[in-house]
């Protein structure tokens, strides 16, 4: 990584919308697409090397995986499988819950549904929004613009880089002059690039959602054959309703 | 084989009423030939009850009815269960629709004046039925033990609380705990796979009973039965079957679509059918920020919301329901049907349509002083609806129509006094103006125009 440091305009967060709400930040579309498995087998090497060691997905099995992404299950024991000793077990984690306590103050949640409950496009922000944050109260030296004074570490900041906000003033409804983060400016480059960093990103929240639902594809899939089915029954039906009713008047 | 067919028949008729019952409710019941759209709902409500018990059936033979077992219980039906994610989604969906289609076969019921006379026990029977499913419901979304599930109950079962005296002991003999907990689960499981439903069947056999006993209204609100032929056939009769078998069919295919659409395609149907918050293990510890029932209940829980006061507020939740089974009586105009009501009656049925689904909007919404006012001017028009369908109900002189009207927005003033807050006196000046509107179009027009005079009702069914 050699390329100049650029100023990077990460998010453009509308005046004000911060200082007081960091949940009124307007999220970037994740654009995900669970059937591009190429995305889905990248976003699970994200997962497995990055969160798995402290996030479990325990309602996920290996073998499930395996099928959601177009993997043989050979394939995900050599490759993506450091947990587990068999692929019909679920994704776990081996940290104990009193270790997490200790260790984070609340164990990390299980993220088996997490795309579910947040949305992909809440989770795609808040992976791309941590910043650089020296306040005492941050134990870990980062925050972020979606999830205020959040637990977790920045465990990407290899990947991403440094970010550190870059703030205005503005008058609030009060009438007072706050500082409040008008962008997110990326002070040391990481090993990615700010376009790659956001693609990995990507493929990391499109992997959560198809772990949120894995049978999503197939459901889809099915879908559309039941619709079809129900089609040709109406037409059935309606020619069998003109039959009968000819004689109603 | 026809010989064959014709004695095993016979041989059963001699021993239990199969073609008695046959012909009784299907081959020779009579039904208008006048059916319109609106009469598709009640045949739907009980195809949607068959695809929530056979689903039911198969959820209860993987669920774990067990506050440690039963969320992660519902995330392995949805994946290592064989087709488990449809069947939990024909049943998360059926239950939307369930309310989908009941909302509308009442509505028609209220269109259409079916509640009159000699309808009256048939629509109790049908609100008694729409109580039960409210419960039915309720207890039912506590089961996948997720944030809403557990929080939505804990809400509900405390306005129980309300009631002075034996409030407090009457929720915990509820919940079975001092919180819902493991035993709450495990009584609301019980009541939502074996005692509700029972309740629900026979109820529901009752309905149907009552409706072939008098006879199915119709678009004109015109009784079939005072025109009959020499052999005592209704003139404007066809056979139920095969003539509304066949179109029911029809509506049933159509129907299908648009559920199998949503199940397929839809199932979270944006958060309305499945909630976001609920994709989160019940956490005793932490209350989510913006507690809300599922869509069904919003407009009851939008009334509940509007009234500061707790008890004053769960009462008139209750009446909002209650008022339902008075409807026959509150409402006596011997026209039936809106076809032939006046046009003020049009739209005051249309506007009360509307109030229903904005109060229902205002319920899943969270509480700012905007809102809380809409809401209590709202439910002024919700229970309004009710007080002019009984003015209206026959020809009253004009002292009738202003003294309603002074008694109203004396009543509207009057809770306005209560619940004066300084800091909200100019929001509240001017949403008054919502009922007072309302009230004075609905009770002065009657008076200077003739826009509340009926329509002359036709001897025999006009065509469709």
């Amino acid at each position: 990584m050699t390329t100049p440091i650029v100023a990077f305009l990460f998010l453009l967060v509308p005046v004000a919308s911060l200082a007081s709400s960091p949940e009124g930040v307007p999220l970037r579309s994740a654009e995900v697409d669970i059937t591009d498995q190429a995305s889905l087998q990248r976003g699970a090497r994200l997962f497995v090397n990055y969160c798995l060691s402290c996030h479990s997905a325990r309602y996920m099995r290996y073998n499930q995986m395996a099928k959601g992404l177009g993997l043989t299950e050979d394939q995900v024991q050599g490759n993506l499988m450091f947990a587990a000793d068999k692929v019909t077990q679920p994704m776990d984690v081996a940290m104990s819950s009193n270790d997490a306590k200790r260790w984070f103050g609340n164990p990390p949640p299980d993220l088996s549904v997490t795309a579910r409950s947040r949305g992909a496009d809440w989770l795609y922000n808040y992976l791309l929004t941590f910043y650089k944050d020296d306040s005492p109260h941050r134990p870990y030296g980062v925050n972020n613009l979606v999830f205020k004074d959040v637990g977790m570490p920045d465990v990407l900041w290899k990947l991403r880089g440094i970010q550190v906000p870059v703030y205005k003033e503005v008058t609030d409804e009060y009438g007072e002059e706050t500082s409040v983060i008008e962008a997110l400016e990326l002070q040391t480059p990481g090993l990615r690039t700010p376009a790659e960093f956001s693609r990995d990103m990507r493929d990391l929240v499109n992997f959560l959602v198809f772990v949120g639902e894995p049978a999503q594809a197939k459901r889809h899939q099915v879908g559309l054959w039941v619709l079809a089915f129900i089609i040709l029954f109406f037409i059935v039906s309606y020619a069998l309703y003109r039959e009968y009713w000819k004689d109603v008047h | 084989m026809n010989g064959t067919r014709t004695g095993l028949l016979s041989w059963i008729d001699e021993r239990f009423p199969l073609t008695k019952l046959w012909n009784e409710h299907l081959a020779q019941y009579y039904a208008p030939r006048n059916f319109n759209f609106w009469y598709f709902f009640g045949s739907l409500a009980l195809v949607v009850l068959i695809i929530q018990i056979l689903s039911g059936i198969w959820l209860a033979m993987s669920y774990k009815p067990d506050a440690e077992l039963a969320f992660s219980s519902v995330e392995y039906i949805m994946r290592d269960v064989d087709w488990g994610w449809l069947i939990r989604y024909l049943h998360s969906t059926g239950a939307s629709a369930f309310f989908v289609v009941v909302y509308l076969h009442m509505f028609r019921g209220i269109m259409y004046g079916s509640y009159k006379s000699p309808r009256e026990l048939l629509w109790l029977v049908g609100v008694v039925i729409y109580v039960v499913l409210m419960a039915e419901a309720f207890m039912g979304y506590l089961l996948p033990w997720g944030q809403m599930s557990y929080w939505g109950a804990q809400v509900i079962i405390s306005l129980f609380g309300a009631i002075p005296g034996i409030g407090e002991a009457l929720t915990t003999w509820i919940r079975g705990d001092y919180v819902v907990s493991d035993v709450t689960l495990n009584r609301f499981f019980a009541l939502h796979v074996v005692a509700l439903p029972i309740v629900l069947l026979g109820l529901i056999v009752v309905h149907i009973m009552a409706l072939h006993e008098v006879g199915s209204n119709n678009p004109d609100g015109v009784e079939i039965k005072k025109n009959k032929d020499e052999h005592g056939i209704p003139r404007d009769g066809i056979p139920f079957h095969p003539y509304y078998s066949v179109k029911d069919i029809m509506g049933v295919a159509v129907f299908l679509f648009l559920f199998a659409f949503v199940v397929f395609f839809l199932p979270e149907m944006g958060g309305w059918f499945l909630e976001h918050d609920n994709f989160v293990p019940a956490d005793p510890l932490k209350t989510p920020e913006h507690i809300k029932p599922l869509w069904y209940f919003t407009p009851f829980y939008a009334i509940l919301r509007a009234i500061p006061d707790k008890l004053t507020g769960v009462l008139a939740m209750g009446l909002s329901i209650v008022v339902f089974f008075f409807l026959p009586w509150i409402d006596r105009h011997p026209v039936k049907s809106v076809r032939y009501r006046s046009p003020l009656f049009k739209v005051l049925l249309a506007l009360f349509a509307v109030t229903f689904v904005f109060l229902g909007y205002l319920g899943t919404q969270p509480v700012y002083p905007i809102l809380s006012e809409l809401g209590l001017r709202f439910s002024e028009l919700y229970f309004g609806f009710f007080v002019l369908l009984w003015v209206y109900s026959r020809d009253r002189s004009a002292g009738v129509f202003w003294t309603t009207l002074l008694v109203v927005l004396a009543v509207i003033g009057v809770i306005d006094w209560i619940r004066f807050d300084p800091s909200k006196g100019t929001l509240m000046m001017v949403s008054v103006l919502i009922p007072v509107v309302y009230f004075v179009g609905f009770l002065v027009l009657p008076v200077l125009t003739r826009l509340n005079e009926s329509r002359p009702v036709p001897e025999r069914l006009t065509a469709k």
